[in-house]
């Protein structure tokens, strides 16, 4: 079987790669890049947990072919915080407690951050309806929430 | 061991204190590794074949075809493992099959093949001939004489002649007169519910990497709750020594229960052992919903009586719960927990553990517990807004305290039940107005909570840093909890501490992360290890000073003469210590090996609000409040992440989630678009009130609180349901349609 040749760029990285007509962009991510920080929690587009943005639209990794990134902008978790430098969102999961397995962390962070680029002042409901495709089955979502709002307001209090 | 009382509560330092967790940055930045994020050099994919079917005797496995296939390095089928030991045998034959497959989904064959594709297609090329027999999944039809069996001579004794063979067996528990405690009540409910079966749903799949060696040697790289268990049964299953399989548990994405045992693993090891290279296995999600443990669906019948006054008279349960193809269906825990938060002199429960053609029930945290609290705390509702009384006044008038014998036996020490009750009829939530359609739901759980075998080992390095390691996966923080815990022992900064998860080499036995154990049982053996070390380092700086062990003491993180006639010496901190261990007699390290006994029973309250569209049937979660006793709050955002995480599961047990079998017993719903759990915009905040009331069984007080705020909320949401809907909700799921049918029933009279 022949494989395609796409060229991309993730998280700012020119990359090149080799995939099967039928892989994911989550199989290519994952088991030909090594950036495993994305995960497969369904397969299916109902987990979230694999979210990444393409030219800064938010996607699920698991329902776009791999051969579909050629000429993309990808972004991954990978490349959300600046070297030791930890994204506000990412900072601020951590002091309110907003993981617990930390299993749908990276996909859930993805998304927020992608919810703040859009909206700097979103509501309760804006955040719970953003988020509503990213299932985390351990922390019954409110601290998640109270993270993304609480960082919402430093970044605008900061802006 | 006792609650240590020369430990004044108000002196913790860092315990109580909410720090940033150690794992924190590596599962925010996607470096963490789970189960399926690890490669091995020369590593194949190893994958399973299931039946298609709900019941059938396997008549022929050909995999000819599939061995022929290029890249296929190893086929598996039962018959290459042989006679396991007796008590691994169930977990043999739910791994692969053996001569039937018993439920859909159940794994017939795996093989090992150097690419996802030619896996894929080798599977494909496995011939399987099936005899295909009748099947049944519901509970109440698998009782019935002439329901298709699954076993033959697996019924026990307790089971009384002419029920069908799957009723493996029967329990009671309890105490008093039952007949004579219902002839002293005013009223008497008596009533039928039933609850779906309900997956635990952890997002992260069921993920192995397999290596064996041709000496025998194992190593297999795991997310488990409990990676001692897997090394045992995997070594009893493959007939190695134990010592010769380590097992390393990867972080691990969820559990609750579900991954309290094997399914890949002993395959896995398996088809290493045959093809001689590392095989990796990751299960799908429909595999995760197909053959993993499910919860056990139940059918249950109560009857409670009870005074106009809100006194109960007698209390009586029969419980039966279907555990899927094999016995041990929680449904002694079921019965066990039922009346535990009562004060009754009347009081039974019976239990009935039965098999139907569903994937083996795994532990779901508070296994059984949720459905029993659900029927029950559903009927004391009913009497309550009968008589017209408070139904937490009714509950506060009959509830559980210190000396109390439970109606499963134990009399209880000091316990939070009643504290529960107490903040929550006082909080503004009780009192808080409700609109047109709303409805507030009221109700109390129990969970017994595990101690268990417990290792933990601290070793002081020589710049004066402290590392823990421990044998239970960190499933929500236990890490910062154990590291918290050492540290405020140590008397040094959090920040000096440092725990791991040590593989199965590098510890001695520990129980499975369940039972609400790891902050308890694992706290309680850091707490002594640091001690063990408290006691080293005081006997160096006796030797460098001179004096007894004895008149040296441990405060704030250095060695003191204890009182002035030990003599004057400048204190001796740990760093110091621990630079001149070498001269002083060699590393310092303590260690502590515990069955850990004294964990606790807990204890909560949770208060619901719900408005539900008389139109649609739909119910929706305005407000929710968990009142719970904590025994003593390591990490309290860790503590109220627990109240939160298990009252949104047991919401969405109440509302949405169920197992929907067809008519031919296969699953209809074998993915989160069809098993919807809860997600953010179906729910409002989760509020929590941490009531503190110490577990006498730990030297901080300690008791487990993971597993206790799945239990009431099923009966909250229901009795919220209820209210607003005017009519009993005695099912669950409370599925929109159901509760359109309710309505509609309840109008026509």
């Amino acid at each position: 079987m022949s494989r395609i040749h796409v060229t991309t760029t993730i998280n700012g990285d020119e990359t090149e790669f080799l995939c099967d007509a039928e892989a994911t962009l989550l199989d290519v991510l994952r088991d030909e890049l090594g950036l495993t920080g994305t995960k497969e929690g369904c397969g299916t587009g109902d987990c979230g947990a694999c979210s990444v943005t393409v030219d800064g639209r938010l996607v699920c990794s698991c329902l776009m072919l791999g051969a579909e990134a050629e000429g993309r902008e990808i972004a991954t978790i990978e490349g959300m915080a600046a070297g030791e430098v930890l994204h506000p969102l990412q900072q601020k999961f951590i002091e309110m407690a907003a993981l617990q397995c930390g299993i749908c962390t990276p996909g859930i962070l993805v998304a927020a951050k992608s919810l703040l680029e859009r909206n700097m002042d979103p509501s309760e409901e804006e955040v719970r309806y953003w988020l509503a495709g990213n299932l985390c089955r351990c922390t019954g979502y409110d601290k998640i929430i109270r993270a993304v709002m609480e960082t919402a307001a430093d970044m605008r209090r900061a802006s | 061991m006792a609650l240590d009382d020369t430990k004044k509560i108000k002196n913790f330092k860092v315990v109580g204190t909410r720090p940033n967790r150690p794992d924190g940055i590596d599962k925010v930045t996607g470096r963490a590794r789970f189960g399926a994020d690890i490669v091995a050099p020369g590593m194949l994919t190893g994958r399973i074949l299931r039946s298609p079917h709900a019941h059938a005797r396997i008549v022929k496995i050909d995999t000819s075809k599939a061995e022929a296939l290029p890249g296929v390095k190893a086929v598996v089928t039962r018959a290459d493992f042989g006679d396991v030991p007796e008590h691994v045998a169930d977990v043999m034959d739910n791994c692969l099959a053996g001569a039937k497959a018993l439920y859909d989904g159940h794994a017939v064959a795996a093989i090992a093949a150097n690419s996802v594709a030619v896996a894929r297609k080798a599977l494909k090329l496995i011939e399987v001939e099936y005899e295909v027999l009748p099947h049944v999944t519901d509970v109440d039809e698998a009782m019935k004489p002439g329901a298709p069996v699954l076993h033959e001579g697996r019924q026990q004794e307790t089971v009384p002649e002419g029920l069908s063979g799957n009723v493996i067996a029967r329990s009671e528990f309890g105490h008093g007169d039952i007949e004579a405690g219902l002839k002293q009540a005013d009223r008497v409910v008596e009533r039928t519910y039933r609850t779906g079966a309900t997956h635990q749903g952890y997002i992260e799949p069921h993920a192995c990497l397999a290596t064996m060696s041709a000496d025998g040697q194992g190593d297999l790289w795991v997310c488990t709750q409990g990676h001692y268990m897997v090394r045992n049964v995997c070594a009893a299953i493959l007939g190695m020594e134990q010592g010769q399989l380590r097992v390393t548990a990867s972080e691990i994405g969820g559990g609750f229960g579900g991954k309290t045992v094997v399914f890949l693993e002993p395959v896995a090891l398996m088809l290493a052992k045959k093809s001689g290279r590392p095989v990796k296995m990751v299960m799908s999600r429909s595999e995760v919903l197909r053959a993993t443990g499910p919860t056990a669906s139940s059918s249950i019948d109560v009857r409670i009586g009870m005074k106009t006054d809100g006194r109960i008279t007698a209390a009586f349960a029969e419980l039966r719960y279907q555990g899927g193809a094999y016995p041990g269906s929680p449904v002694d825990m079921g019965s066990m927990s039922a009346f535990a938060p009562y004060d009754l002199e009347n009081v039974k429960t019976v239990g009935w553990d039965v098999v139907s053609n569903r994937p083996k029930a795994a532990a779901y945290r508070a296994p059984g517990a949720p459905m029993a609290a659900f029927a029950v705390e559903s009927a004391i509702d009913e009497l309550a807004k009968g008589f017209g009384l408070d139904p937490l006044a009714v509950r506060l008038m009959n509830g559980a305290k210190e000396g109390t014998k439970a109606s499963y036996g134990p009399t209880y020490p000091a316990i939070g039940l009643m504290a529960t009750l107490e903040a929550a009829h006082t909080h503004p939530h009780w009192t808080a107005p409700l609109g047109e359609n709303q409805g507030r739901g009221v109700a109390c759980g129990f969970w017994f909570n595990f101690g268990g075998d417990t290792c933990v080992s601290l070793n002081v390095t020589p710049d004066g840093t402290v590392t823990v390691s421990e044998g239970n996966p960190d499933i929500g923080g236990s890490r910062a909890s154990m590291t918290m815990m050492a540290a405020e022992e140590l008397g040094i900064p959090y920040d000096q501490v440092r725990t791991v998860i040590a593989d199965t080499g590098s510890l001695g036995q520990n129980e499975v992360t369940d039972g609400s154990r790891v902050t308890f049982a694992v706290g309680l053996a850091t707490i002594e290890a640091a001690r063990a070390a408290k006691r080293e380092m005081c006997k160096r700086a006796a030797m460098i000073w001179g004096i007894d062990a004895d008149a040296v003491e441990w405060e704030e993180g250095a060695a003191r003469p204890a009182g002035p006639n030990a003599g004057k010496f400048p204190p001796m901190t740990l760093k110091e210590i621990a630079a001149i261990a070498s001269n002083t007699g060699g590393p310092i390290a303590g260690h502590h090996e515990v069955n850990a006994e004294g964990a606790g029973v807990s204890f909560g309250t949770h208060m619901v609000d719900v408005e539900v569209d008389p139109d649609t049937g739909a119910t929706k979660i305005l407000r929710y409040t968990v009142f719970q006793d904590a025994g003593r709050a390591v990490h309290p955002a860790y503590v109220e992440g627990q109240f939160q995480g298990g009252a949104v599961q047991g919401i969405g047990w109440a509302l949405n989630e169920e197992y929907i079998y067809g008519e031919d017993g296969i699953l209809q719903n074998a993915g989160f678009l069809d098993y919807r759990i809860p997600v953010a915009s179906d729910l409002p905040m989760i509020d929590t009130v941490i009531l503190e009331i110490p577990n006498p069984g730990h030297p901080y007080g300690v008791r487990g609180v993971g597993e206790t705020p799945i239990v009431p909320p099923l009966a909250a949401v229901a009795n919220a349901v209820s209210a607003a809907a005017g009519v009993r909700m005695t099912r669950l799921p409370m599925s929109p349609p159901r509760v359109l049918a309710a309505i509609h029933e309840a109008a026509r009279g």
